[in-house]
């Protein structure tokens, strides 16, 4: 299964992938729409200190702490992509606490979320890697 | 504070309706000119600083941003116009020669969108490129005289050290310091895929980049910066920079901060210190010593090597590529006043030097009449913008392009022509850190490819519509051009006819 890479070496700090992946996942066609005057709850954030900066979302571990911890059996791996089941989520924050990478938030639905490689939006595809500026971010 | 006499060029128009404030524009420009206020809980923008690069309107999300020329304007007169003006105020508090980079904006005449191109029809068929073969490969070097033939009467290949192209484009010189190394390696890589050239520049190459040698062309320029055997010889041909377009009759100037560990280290000079390349080399003050300086880089390279002459397109051109011809070089590479630089006087650029159109048709027609035309070829430069600049530079008798400006916009460069300032947004005309690994070289080179690809594919299309099926057929073929709404003076220098005739 093709996974998120992030290199290092091309992130420019812009977080755009932070706006994109928020607006991805918005469920609003208009980005203006969907992010303006909102806090945003993106699935990727970009981490920097001094001149090091790389973006962050869900790695799909191959032995993820995630599903092996929930207490609800609503985090599964569908066709490779760890998935939250938002129906089943008890909020419990188990997952976020057994994440290594912290790419798992609480959502303001009161559920957990994550990067799901937008299979499940509209985008399809991962959003942050078709608009990262620099191929900072890949699917390979 | 001291008056504020030159007011900002350029203003950040902010559709605060759909700013998100997502503060990419801040993080992106190297002005300082976005900032995001906690008084006003928005964006705002401080526009002195703005250079119009278009790198925030490039990357905001919501296309919030627009730039325009600022429209506060000095009252209406056609001689002191606002660039006049200003011009005198900036050096009025400076006390500076003023600087300024890439090709001349001002609005002299662009020859080349005043010749148009022949296509056949009824009597000679034009060709399908698609459907039919198009040899667009070229041979840059010295032509044989005669063909010789062995006793079996086959013919005995006589031509030496030639530059293959698959295409009758390079890029031309840009050193290692005046862009970053990523251009560089973009450049590098593209040139490789394409199966052309790109030009060191004068700047030495960097070690990374001796692996696309067979593609390089190093430069040796008046100050002679990174020049020894390993480099003469990592090339596939050598050139010999007299002068540059953008700036006929004088020497180069990279400013000390752009020269960091590795810039040094290719230079072979000083970290920090000032680079200067001199006005002129100082082994060269005639012909004969240009010959000298030929034949020892010939030695250098085992000839092995062909060597290209650079010069300035300026007002005795023909008879300088003339003597040029006879200094033993194999190629002549000519720049028009239009090229573009790093960083050169203003005055200079803006007013020295004549259009490559002229230069190139009157250096082509002397060396015919001189019978020494085969003896050299001729490559253009100094904005070639498009194929069908290409296409006439070939048919006024070009063997190949110089490109730069056209590539560095391909890279991302948006004309904003503060080079000089180093702190391009595009990670191209910069060596900082941050701003350089804005340019990733994969995006890059795949640019680069795509523009030269297409491009062949229109010069393939032109050549096939005027019935000429390779690049060869179509060089010195003026008769393929005619001119429009030039004088006749014009159109003889040219060697064309009027539209019509």
């Amino acid at each position: 299964m093709k996974k998120i890479y992030v290199r290092e070496e091309w992130c420019l700090k812009c977080r755009l992938c932070e706006y994109i992946c928020a607006f991805a996942n918005s469920g609003c066609g208009d980005i203006v729409a969907a992010l303006k005057d909102k806090p945003i709850m993106p699935r990727i954030t970009v981490e920097e200190e001094g001149k090091i900066s790389y973006a962050v979302s869900c790695r799909h571990c191959d032995d993820a702490l995630c599903v092996k911890g929930c207490i609800s059996g609503a985090i599964s791996r569908v066709d490779g992509v760890v998935t939250i089941d938002k129906n089943k989520c008890v909020g419990c924050c188990t997952c976020i606490l057994s994440c290594p990478y912290g790419a798992i938030a609480y959502g303001a639905d009161g559920t957990a979320t994550k990067c799901e490689l937008c299979v499940q939006n509209a985008g399809g595809s991962p959003m942050c890697v078709k608009y990262c500026p620099n191929r900072a971010i890949v699917l390979e | 504070m001291p008056i504020n006499y030159d007011d900002n060029t350029y203003e950040v128009i902010r559709n605060q309706d759909r700013c998100i404030n997502c503060r990419v524009c801040e993080r992106q420009c190297a002005n300082l000119v976005h900032k995001y206020s906690e008084y006003y809980g928005r964006m705002t923008s401080d526009c002195i600083s703005c250079v119009d690069c278009q790198r925030c309107v490039s990357l905001c999300p919501t296309k919030a941003l627009k730039i325009i020329k600022n429209p506060n304007s000095y009252r209406d007169n056609a001689n002191w116009n606002e660039a006049a003006i200003k011009s005198v105020y900036k050096q009025a508090g400076s006390g500076g020669v003023l600087l300024s980079s890439m090709g001349t904006p001002e609005a002299y005449p662009v020859y080349w969108d005043k010749i148009l191109i022949n296509a056949s029809q009824v009597t000679n068929p034009s060709i399908d490129p698609l459907r039919e073969p198009m040899e667009t490969r070229i041979a840059l070097g010295k032509r044989p005289q005669n063909i010789v033939r062995d006793g079996n009467g086959n013919i005995v290949n006589t031509v030496k050290n030639s530059l293959f192209l698959n295409v009758p484009i390079m890029f031309s010189a840009m050193s290692y310091g005046s862009i970053s190394y990523n251009a560089h390696k973009s450049l590098a890589i593209a040139a490789e895929k394409l199966g052309i050239f790109y030009n060191t520049g004068e700047g030495g190459l960097h070690r990374d980049f001796y692996k696309y040698g067979k593609n390089t062309i190093v430069q040796v320029a008046s100050g002679r910066f990174g020049v020894f055997k390993d480099f003469l010889n990592a090339g596939a041909a050598v050139e010999i920079k007299m002068g540059q377009g953008a700036k006929p009759g004088i020497g180069g100037h990279l400013p000390g901060e752009k020269i960091g560990e590795d810039v040094s280290r290719t230079r072979m000079i000083p970290q920090g210190v000032d680079a200067i390349s001199p006005a002129p080399h100082h082994d060269i003050y005639s012909i004969e010593d240009l010959r000298q300086l030929v034949y020892s880089l010939k030695e250098a390279t085992n000839y092995k090597k062909p060597v290209i002459v650079k010069i300035a397109a300026v007002h005795n051109v023909a008879a300088i590529a003339s003597g040029v011809a006879r200094s033993g070089a194999d190629i002549i590479a000519i720049d028009g006043f239009r090229g573009g630089t790093g960083a050169a006087p203003t005055r200079i650029r803006d007013n020295v030097g004549i259009p490559i159109e002229l230069a190139l048709a009157s250096v082509d027609q002397r060396l015919r009449e001189e019978g020494i035309r085969n003896e050299i070829s001729l490559v253009a430069g100094g904005s070639i913008r498009n194929s069908a600049d290409i296409v006439k530079a070939i048919a006024l008798g070009a063997d190949a392009v110089y490109i730069a400006t056209g590539a560095l916009l391909a890279l991302g460069c948006h004309l904003c022509r503060s080079c000089h300032l180093g702190k391009c947004n595009w990670g191209i005309a910069t060596q900082n850190p941050d701003l350089v690994k804005r340019l990733n070289p994969e995006t890059g080179s795949e640019r680069l490819v795509n523009l030269i690809t297409a491009w062949t594919h229109e010069i393939e299309e032109m050549m096939g519509g005027m019935g000429i099926n390779s690049i060869e057929a179509l060089k010195g073929n003026r008769l393929m051009l005619r001119g429009v709404g030039m004088t006749q003076k014009e159109l003889d220098i040219l060697g064309i006819f009027h539209a019509g005739e």
